[in-house]
């Protein structure tokens, strides 16, 4: 079976729709000015000419996700006596994005080590991943605040992905790089992908080099242990945020969660809920007491998990995938880039 | 691990005894409704677990009873938020939720053939009182045992029935205190730290661990310091408010490291490496 395929334009609609029938597809969508990954309709404005505004970390990571149901069972002879009953919420069904970014994709990688590569792999994640096909396409040009060639990715990386597309003149080349991925080329209107090849790597090596470079000719140095430890580089670093927590929402890499309960009469739900590290609430104790009680403290340890932490815990990998959105939506213009570059030693 | 398949799923216990160690500390005895899985759970002392209020939601306490006494396990609550406001309204024949054991546990091994002088105040005798009937329980591995240990006042000691049977044995040197002089109360009077130092404890072959408020273990830290104690020979337990418990969900991390997964024990010489610990 050939690896790689291509769908001419004018059957681009199709295959998806096709891919729809069996699987629950997610696309990119213009809903306004903002494009969002949905589950894919006919009446949707389907959108692949810029990064979606939103990372499709939501259809592995729900923003809201019920980690399993609990039920109160009263004893009728002995009324004082409650039972619960537990049951989870594993199953989960046949999945495939279709035109997530490679940031997107390697936002994935960053999530697999600490949610499915320990001892006590999260269910939740690894079943929805391992369900899920990763279909990327690469980037037609940078946008404002791009960075990934700067922190090992590239507008056509394969990381993390199932299947890489390819946007050349008369259609899609689309190159499977997983089981999953080879799949997907045997989508309706797939046809023989050779013959565009040589079109698609000329695109993506010409998009590579337009991505511009924040941290220099040289690259990312190591982070400075002296200015990483000082308190007065943070505060000024980050004087103009106001803790929103946009750029953790927005980032295809953040994953802090929190976990609640809601109940109604006699049975309820624990819940799994996006959270954020920029929050004050997040560390806060019920004692009072709060380990990083600072905005500068929790934007360190922001800045510090991605370029710091993680690669500490795994083999060097930065756990910041360049794609900007955090950048390009921060209401205050905070760039985390920028002061990245600044934490670098001379 | 509780639960191999599903880590956030918790285990169904019931609660056997409750009791009030303090005006706002209960102390839960809880078994597993799988008497099977009584038999079969395992755990080391200083690993802690995640108790949940169906509804509320959960909270992490150490096992405070030892792996040697497995009638039952026992968590100490103290009210302080929703959660552990819920838990104070159980009641012996209640059912909640345990996830459990999680984290690391207490160098015991490391610790046998020395002596071991242990620091608590308040609640944060809890840890230690895991450890203590641990090595009660395996006393010849164990050279002398000294026990700091002060409350704000002498209704606030915990484990008082503890207190009392380490205060009458003799392989046990029990030093109690409380902040201010208070009504009947004939003992040390002063702060943790200040204790310490009149007590002066050789370093010599000694292992000191501490447990209590976050201000009590900075001075004590630091008079263990100036007592010639080595960092590697000060061991901790710390706590943070946690979500997860297996290391992912970004609350209790120092840097690299999760108190939940890589503690809670961790030893001055580890701390140090740590930013934002100390």
């Amino acid at each position: 079976m050939a690896d790689t395929g291509f769908i001419p334009k004018e059957k681009w609609g199709a295959f998806i729709e096709g891919l729809s029938t069996k699987a629950q597809v997610y696309v990119p969508c213009l809903e306004g000015d903002t494009v969002l990954f949905r589950p894919f309709g006919k009446e949707k404005t389907l959108c692949f000419e810029r990064p979606a505004n939103s990372p499709p970390k939501s259809v592995i990571f729900p923003q809201s996700d019920t980690l399993f149901s609990f039920t109160f069972i009263k004893d009728p002879d002995n009324p004082q006596k409650t039972e619960v009953e537990l049951k989870e919420h594993l199953d989960f069904p046949k999945t495939i994005v279709i035109g997530s970014r490679p940031c997107d994709a390697k936002g994935f990688t960053v999530y697999d080590r600490p949610y499915t590569e320990t001892d006590t792999p999260d269910p939740y994640y690894k079943g929805r991943r391992e369900k899920t096909t990763i279909v990327t396409m690469t980037c037609n040009s940078p946008s404002a605040g791009c960075f990934c060639t700067a922190v090992g990715g590239s507008p056509a990386d394969k990381e993390g992905s199932d299947a890489l597309i390819t946007e050349v003149e008369k259609g899609y080349f689309i190159e499977a790089l997983t089981e999953k991925g080879k799949e997907i080329l045997q989508g309706p209107g797939v046809e023989d992908g050779k013959a565009y090849q040589g079109d698609a790597t000329k695109k993506q090596e010409a998009v590579h080099s337009m991505v511009k470079n924040p941290f220099g000719p040289k690259g990312l140095g190591k982070v400075s242990p002296e200015l990483f430890d000082n308190d007065e580089f943070w505060d000024n670093a980050v004087s103009k945020c106001v803790s929103c927590g946009a750029c953790t929402y927005l980032c295809p890499t953040c994953y802090c969660f929190n976990i609640t309960d809601e109940q109604t009469s006699d049975k309820g739900e624990r819940i799994r809920t996006w959270d954020g590290c920029m929050y004050v609430h997040f560390t806060l104790e019920a004692s009072g007491h709060n380990p990083r009680p600072t905005k500068f403290q929790r934007f360190k340890n922001r800045v510090g998990h991605k370029f710091s932490f993680y690669p500490e815990k795994y083999n060097g990998v930065i756990a910041c995938c360049g794609c900007g959105r955090c950048i390009r939506y921060c209401p205050m213009s905070v760039d985390i880039s920028e002061i990245v570059s600044n934490l670098q030693g001379a | 691990m509780a639960n191999t398949i599903n880590p956030y799923l918790p285990e169904i216990v019931t609660i056997k005894n409750v009791i009030e160690e303090t005006p706002n500390i209960k102390s839960f005895q809880v078994v597993f409704n799988d008497p099977e899985r009584m038999k079969t759970f395992t755990y080391e002392p200083g690993q802690v677990g995640q108790l949940s209020v169906f509804g509320v939601g959960e909270s992490t306490f150490v096992i405070n009873s030892p792996p040697t006494r497995m009638d039952y396990l026992q968590f100490s609550v103290m009210k302080a938020g929703e959660v552990t406001a819920a838990l104070h309204d159980l009641y012996p024949g209640d059912q909640m939720g345990v996830r459990a054991p999680l984290g690391n546990a207490f160098p015991y091994e490391q610790m046998k053939g020395k002596k071991i002088l242990f620091i608590g105040g308040g609640i944060g005798l809890a840890p230690l009182r895991t450890l203590i009937l641990f090595m009660l329980d395996n006393r010849a591995d164990y050279k002398d045992i000294t026990i700091i240990y002060g409350s704000r006042t002498p209704p606030d000691l915990c484990y008082k029935e503890d207190l009392n049977e380490w205060e009458a044995r003799k392989d046990v040197e029990l030093i109690l205190t409380v902040d201010a002089e208070y009504p009947g109360w004939k003992k040390k009077v002063g702060f943790v730290p200040t204790v310490l130092n009149e007590v002066a404890p050789s370093p010599e072959d000694t292992i000191a661990i501490t447990c209590g408020p976050p201000i009590m273990i900075k001075f004590v830290l630091q008079n263990l310091a100036q007592l010639k104690f080595k960092d590697e020979n000060i061991i901790t337990t710390l706590e943070a408010r946690m979500k997860c418990g297996i290391g992912i969900c970004g609350r209790c991390n120092l840097g690299s490291k999760y108190i939940c997964k890589d503690g809670p024990v961790f030893s001055l010489a580890q701390l140090k490496e740590l930013p934002g610990a100390i």
